[in-house]
């Protein structure tokens, strides 16, 4: 069995589930783990080594924010000196100079800066907090380091209008790469669905925008997007496949083999205080359940593209059919896929009302709750 | 787009060799890990922003001296334009 088993590339650190923003579609789940029950810092520090000794090339330090967390230079120092690339994904405050300083002594090789668009009021409606003018300070600091800079901007039916002034803002700043990365319908989005989910008119205008865009900025910055899966033929290779990359670890210290795999019923996660990775990643019936092809249903059991996209996301299926063991719904092959052609029937035939940028939608939108 | 002969490469904020001794050698970026082989990780490295193009070329033409020369420079070349579109190099 473990001969079959590959090595994963890549850590994600959600270092904890605190965050001064309510963003409308927060990926995190809906159940947050508390501060007092987050790993210390001498845990992750083990955690690190552990990962790099296992293989693993690069941590993805995330959240909830990671600058909520004091020790978060002593975090980048352990995970570097294990040998990990560090990469920071962040709201980008609270953070001031000083701080950042910090950061880049501590070694971190690249920064996320997440936008909700390319104006305040964007920051105002989609995560409830007027954060844009700290963003933009925060990239020009980060630019005066020798730090990678990737901005990402979320983008779903009330923003989509907004790619030409995002694409001027990363112009403006001229950042390593920029992500144009659509909302995944987990956690809080999938309570916001309608309100997020674009036509099919608004998604083609947006890719044939975002080919342009790369095609402009080739060899300047590098343009990557992320399309809505529920209006693909095929579903995502969701992680790269379950159990076969990456691996997630909670702010408690439960190893996962994705964001909301916590949702999945009757799943039990072995936690880095009680296991060594290594055994949890070859060993534990969590990774073990949805990893290769034995526990596939048909049409994914006979279909060509099961070792392309693994069947999908188990949490979509979970989400969408109420049941995490059948074919990902957006599969057009799925015999789930009615489902979502019923949901995109409906967020088509309902009216977008015009979005300008810089004010309001008369939207009622469902906030992130932090409370813990 | 070829990289100017005279430009001196340098590999972009973010993007460096990994310092493991025990794993094969990777140039690692944001958000992916490349693979290097012989001829790739002897370019790689040859961009510290003090090396020009046509350095790297020279040193890597005596290196392979049982390759033609004139496929060396075009491969050379090839992978710096690559390089570069993944945004992992800075030409200074």
């Amino acid at each position: 069995m473990s001969a079959s088993i590959s090595t994963p590339l890549a850590l994600i650190a959600e270092l904890t589930h605190r965050c001064p923003l309510h963003c409308v579609y927060c990926s995190n789940p809906l159940e947050l783990t508390r501060r007092d029950s987050e790993l210390p810092t001498e845990a992750w520090a083990r955690v690190f080594r552990e990962a790099a000794e296992l293989g693993v090339l690069q941590a993805d330090f995330t959240g909830g924010e990671p600058l909520a967390r004091p020790d978060l230079s002593q975090l980048i120092r352990a995970a570097r000196a294990a040998g990990l690339y560090v990469s920071l994904i962040t709201s980008g405050l609270p953070l001031d100079e000083k701080r950042l300083d910090d950061l880049a002594q501590a070694g971190v090789d690249h920064i996320q800066v997440s936008f909700q668009g390319a104006c305040e009021q964007s920051s105002l409606e989609f995560a409830d907090a007027g954060v844009f003018a700290q963003k933009l300070r925060v990239t020009k600091w980060i630019k005066r380091h020798r730090i990678a800079l990737t901005l990402n901007f979320v983008i779903h039916r009330q923003n989509l209008d907004q790619l030409e002034e995002m694409l001027a803002l990363a112009e403006q700043i001229i950042p390593g790469r920029v992500e144009f990365a659509h909302v995944q319908y987990y956690g809080w989005a999938f309570s916001n669905l309608r309100s997020l989910l674009p036509t099919r008119a608004q998604l083609d205008r947006s890719l044939e925008f975002l080919k342009k865009a790369e095609e402009l900025l080739r060899g300047r910055i590098r343009v990557e997007y992320v399309v809505p899966d529920y209006y693909a033929k095929y579903p995502k290779a969701c992680m790269g496949g379950w159990g076969r990359k990456l691996m997630l670890i909670t702010p408690r210290g439960d190893v996962l083999p994705c964001h909301a795999a916590a949702s999945l019923p009757d799943m039990k996660f072995e936690n880095v205080a009680e296991k060594p990775l290594r055994t949890i990643w070859h060993e534990s019936p969590s990774f073990q359940k949805f990893r290769g092809e034995e526990w596939m249903p048909e049409p994914c059991r006979s279909c060509d593209r099961r070792s392309l996209d693994f069947g999908g996301c188990r949490c979509q299926a979970l989400l969408l059919a109420n049941d995490a063991t059948v074919t990902d719904p957006v599969c057009s092959l799925a015999p789930q896929r009615h489902i979502v052609d019923e949901l995109l029937a409906e967020v088509n035939a309902a009216p977008t009302m015009p979005v300008i940028a810089g004010e309001p939608t008369k939207i009622e939108w469902i906030y992130r709750s932090n409370r813990m | 787009m070829a990289p100017e002969t005279t430009s001196r490469p340098r590999l972009a904020p973010g993007c460096r060799l990994n310092e493991r001794a025990s794993q094969p050698r990777v140039l690692l970026m944001p958000e992916r890990a490349l693979r290097l082989n012989g001829p790739s990780l002897e370019i790689v490295e040859r961009c510290d922003g003090t090396h020009t193009v046509q350095q790297i070329v020279s040193e890597l033409q005596k290196l392979y001296s049982q390759a033609e020369p004139q496929k060396v420079e075009q491969d050379i070349l090839g992978y710096l334009a690559l390089l570069n579109e993944k945004r992992a190099l800075d030409f200074e």
